[in-house]
């Protein structure tokens, strides 16, 4: 049977047709989708859980690997920074059952703080590297790591893009293998699964061992293969750029590698001497062409093709044809085609924004208002760092703001200080310098963005909602506001997001206090509350125009048609179709123009 | 044999995803190879949203290069001139005419694209664009959010595959409560251009020239 399915969903699939039986992840685009579906199509034969965070998945995958139970464990690229401390263990181990990572790069930065090449990590790690040019071959990847995995002794990472992992296409249906319904009993084998110095002296040669015989098998393995063609030209490439390479240049000879990591070597220096010019084309860094360079064999990579952004068609076309690979085709060429083009470099673009009736606004309405230094974290509160906020002065990693807070206390700045994180990501990793800050007499306010679910990566769970991946599985809740009491921290205020005057006086007091402060401001997304309000109105011939309600920036609000003759503004439009009724704009409003709808509208 | 691209454009909130996932499950139903490549903004709403969809014998990239798209389907004005640069000459653009104007235009920093301006753009990069009001005509059945189905029946006009092929992979992606709704909607979208002409302006005959443009 055939499905059309997106790169996310065919590993899901791969994870149900390789007999996977636990699925761990932490959401991050572009991979959040692979947990979902899984819990969405195959929660009756696979667990799923969005773990606290990738390291705590990865731990949990190695002790389920070791126990027997083949294991997924999913990430963004930046994800495999927090889980790689337990991968390198689990490297030198090995597992009982298949233990296989998955990675969804972001090249082009769609939706992340950097564009790391996580093929480098499998290099580092000296485990398989597998990488899929389409769904059909995400599936079978999944299938295919888990054989590997359990072939080699070792863990195994895929790594997708975000044009793997958000793309569809035609994908062929296998069924699902028998799996183990019992385990156990453990394996008791410290000398394998301890590594304390004296076992891991021994486990690094196997890794060495382990390297050599993969290499041996990458030479012969069905996933790497020579496309001869017009042997003019050469190029070898991996993952999705293969499916670019065959647009770009269909004359051509190819090596198509699927297993990047390591690399069959006899077949590159085949495939080197059966063609004319060799050219490596590879998104991002030179991964592959370094290594080939070190073979002594010459290749033409990054010079033509840059290592930032993406590398659709269109660009290797570009640079193909600058660097004279590739002939101009005039007749593609469309005149008409270029007319259009110099008129749309002016286009209003459409930048992102806080949802209207979003629980953040309050809080940066604030802290543009106040000025302070805020140390930023990572979520949908990062919209606070564009305008009309500007209010988050620092970004760069899950749980930074809070470290981030406590160096700015440490450097003796002369201003009060505050840093903001959302409540997934101080469970992922705002609890230690939290601690860390209390036991070391830190000060500055740690604005804890409660809006009861992760909600940038497309509204998941996290400890402190009371379900668990689908909305109909329950699971403990853990209280925000104790936690913090018993980490230590002895001024803590809680808030309603949705009330500004509220939040300044609470933010007020914990600016106040000479210590460290965690000032709660509670608000449901957008995405979960229940309790849409019905639209706000402007009463125009209240409105002044004074354009203070712009400062909120809602998406709801805009120019009206009439001006005010004093100033020769606009007055203000609320767009009933967006407005939620959050109340925010109307707290600013300095006239009362701003009005929920009046109780006879509302029985209308 | 060559493969036909299209592009599935508008603002997020428009159900432009799932336009392009029926879009791409009919290619595959109807026997070609199918891929789809979406590209979504940070924002969750109201941020430009981009499907690429492509059917062929055999379909390598799932995204189009400049110059090779043969099918536009825009769900808003501003988002279709956007990817102008994908048309050529004999490509066919289906753009609805509901603005949604970005956040720089309702707060007065920038003005939208005056409707002339956006005509001459997309005539002066293919022949053919049919403007139809979808987003009124979906209210006129009774919900708006229906657009998206309406302008996918707009463009299946377009091709002889069978209507009930289309109407089939529509059941299997809109939730059953919805089902009549947006067959219904297909349906008006399939009259929009196929059947009754009086709602279509055709663009055939304006063909921009550079210089025109640039005095815009």
């Amino acid at each position: 049977m055939k499905s059309l399915l997106s790169g996310n969903e065919a590993v899901a699939r791969g994870a149900y047709e390789a007999g996977v039986q636990i699925a761990l992840g932490y959401p991050g685009t572009p991979s959040s989708e692979i947990i979902r579906t899984i819990a969405e199509e195959y929660g009756k034969d696979i667990y799923t859980e969005w773990s606290t965070n990738e390291k705590v998945a990865m731990d949990a995958g190695a002790g389920a690997a070791y126990s027997g139970r083949r294991c997924l464990v999913t990430t963004k690229q930046v994800g495999v920074n927090v889980l790689s401390d337990s991968l390198m263990y689990a490297v030198y181990t090995g597992i009982e059952a298949a233990l296989v990572v998955v990675t969804a790069d972001d090249p082009g930065l769609f939706s992340s703080q950097n564009e790391q090449d996580n093929r480098w990590y499998t290099r580092l790690a000296k485990i398989p590297l597998l990488e899929p040019a389409d769904s059909q071959e995400a599936k079978d990847f999944v299938i295919l790591a888990a054989e590997l995995s359990e072939k080699f002794d070792t863990p195994v990472l895929i790594r997708t893009v975000m044009r793997t992992s958000h793309s569809k296409s035609v994908v062929n249906l296998g069924s699902r293998p028998q799996t183990p319904e019992g385990v156990g009993p453990f394996p008791r084998n410290p000398e394998k699964y301890n590594c304390t110095a004296s076992n891991a002296r021994h486990m690094h040669p196997r890794v060495e061992q382990r390297l050599l015989d993969m290499a041996e098998y990458a030479e012969t393995a069905p996933f790497n293969r020579i496309e001869w063609k017009d042997r003019s030209l050469g190029i070898i490439t991996s993952g999705v750029i293969y499916t670019y390479v065959c647009d770009v240049f269909p004359e051509a000879s190819v090596l198509k590698l699927g297993m990047t990591n390591p690399l069959p070597k006899k077949m590159i220096k085949k495939f080197f001497e059966g063609v004319e010019k060799l050219v490596v084309i590879e998104e991002l860094d030179p991964v592959l062409e370094e290594q080939i360079r070190a073979m002594a064999i010459d290749v033409i990579g990054k010079e033509v093709f840059p290592p930032c952004l993406e590398l659709l068609p269109d660009d290797i076309k570009k640079y193909s044809i600058k660097a004279g690979l590739l002939r101009e085709d005039k007749s593609e060429v469309q005149g008409s085609n270029k007319t259009g083009l110099k008129a749309l470099q002016e286009l209003p673009l459409r930048s992102p924004v806080f949802c209207a009736g979003c629980p953040h606004r309050s809080t940066f309405y604030l802290l543009n208002k106040m000025k302070l230094p805020v140390a930023g974290d990572i979520g949908c509160y990062n919209l606070g760092t564009l305008p009309p906020f500007r209010a988050q002065h620092t970004m760069g990693a899950m749980g930074a703001s809070i470290g981030v807070l406590h160096g700015l206390s440490l450097a003796g700045l002369p201003e009060n200080r505050v840093c903001t994180i959302g409540d997934s990501t101080f469970f992922h990793s705002g609890m230690a310098p939290l601690v860390n800050m209390v036991h070391n007499h830190s000060r500055g306010v740690v604005i804890l963005m409660d809006n009861s679910v992760t909600a940038m990566t497309g509204h998941q769970d996290h400890p402190g909602v009371d379900w668990a991946v689908t909305r109909d599985r329950p699971a403990q809740k853990v209280e925000i506001e104790p936690l913090v009491k018993a980490m230590g921290v002895k001024k803590v205020k809680v808030v309603d997001a949705f009330n500004i005057e509220e939040v300044e006086t609470g933010l007020k007091e914990c600016l106040d206090y000479e210590g460290p402060s965690v000032l709660i401001t509670r608000g449901e997304c957008v995405f979960v509350s229940k309790n849409p309000q019905p639209a706000y109105h402007v009463d125009l011939g209240v409105c002044v125009a004074c354009q203070l309600c712009f400062k909120v920036g809602c998406p709801a609000i805009g120019l009206a048609e009439e001006k005010n003759p004093k100033n020769n503004k606009f007055k203000s439009h609320i767009e009933p179709t967006l407005c939620t009724g959050c109340d925010i704009c109307r707290q600013v409003c300095p006239t009362g123009a701003i009005q929920p709808p009046s109780e006879k509208e509302e029985g209308e | 044999m060559k493969n036909t691209n299209f592009l599935v454009v508008g603002v997020g909130g428009q159900g432009t995803v799932l336009s392009g996932d029926v879009l791409a499950e009919v290619g595959m139903t109807a026997g070609y190879d199918s891929k789809k490549s979406d590209v979504l903004g940070l924002a969750v709403r109201s941020g430009s949203v981009i499907s690429h969809i492509r059917w062929g014998e055999k379909v390598n990239a799932p995204m189009s290069m400049k110059g090779t798209v043969d099918y536009l389907l825009a769900f808003e004005p501003l988002e279709a001139i956007r990817m102008a640069g994908y048309l050529h000459p004999d490509s066919t653009a289906i753009v609805n005419e509901y603005r949604i104007p970005p956040a720089a235009v309702t707060t007065g920093q920038i003005q939208y694209p005056q409707v002339e301006k956006i005509k001459q753009i997309l005539a002066g990069t293919t022949q053919t664009v049919y403007y139809i009001n979808a987003t009124e005509k979906a209210k006129e059945l009774g919900n708006v959010k229906a657009v998206n189905i309406l302008l996918l029946g707009a463009l299946s006009s377009l091709f002889e595959i069978s209507p009930r092929v289309w109407e089939g992979v529509i059941t299997k992606y809109v939730p059953d409560s919805f089902r009549e709704l947006n067959l219904r909607a297909f349906e008006a979208g399939r009259e929009l251009i196929g059947g009754d002409k009086a709602n279509i302006s055709c663009q055939a005959s304006v063909l921009a020239e550079a210089d025109d443009l640039e005095k815009l």
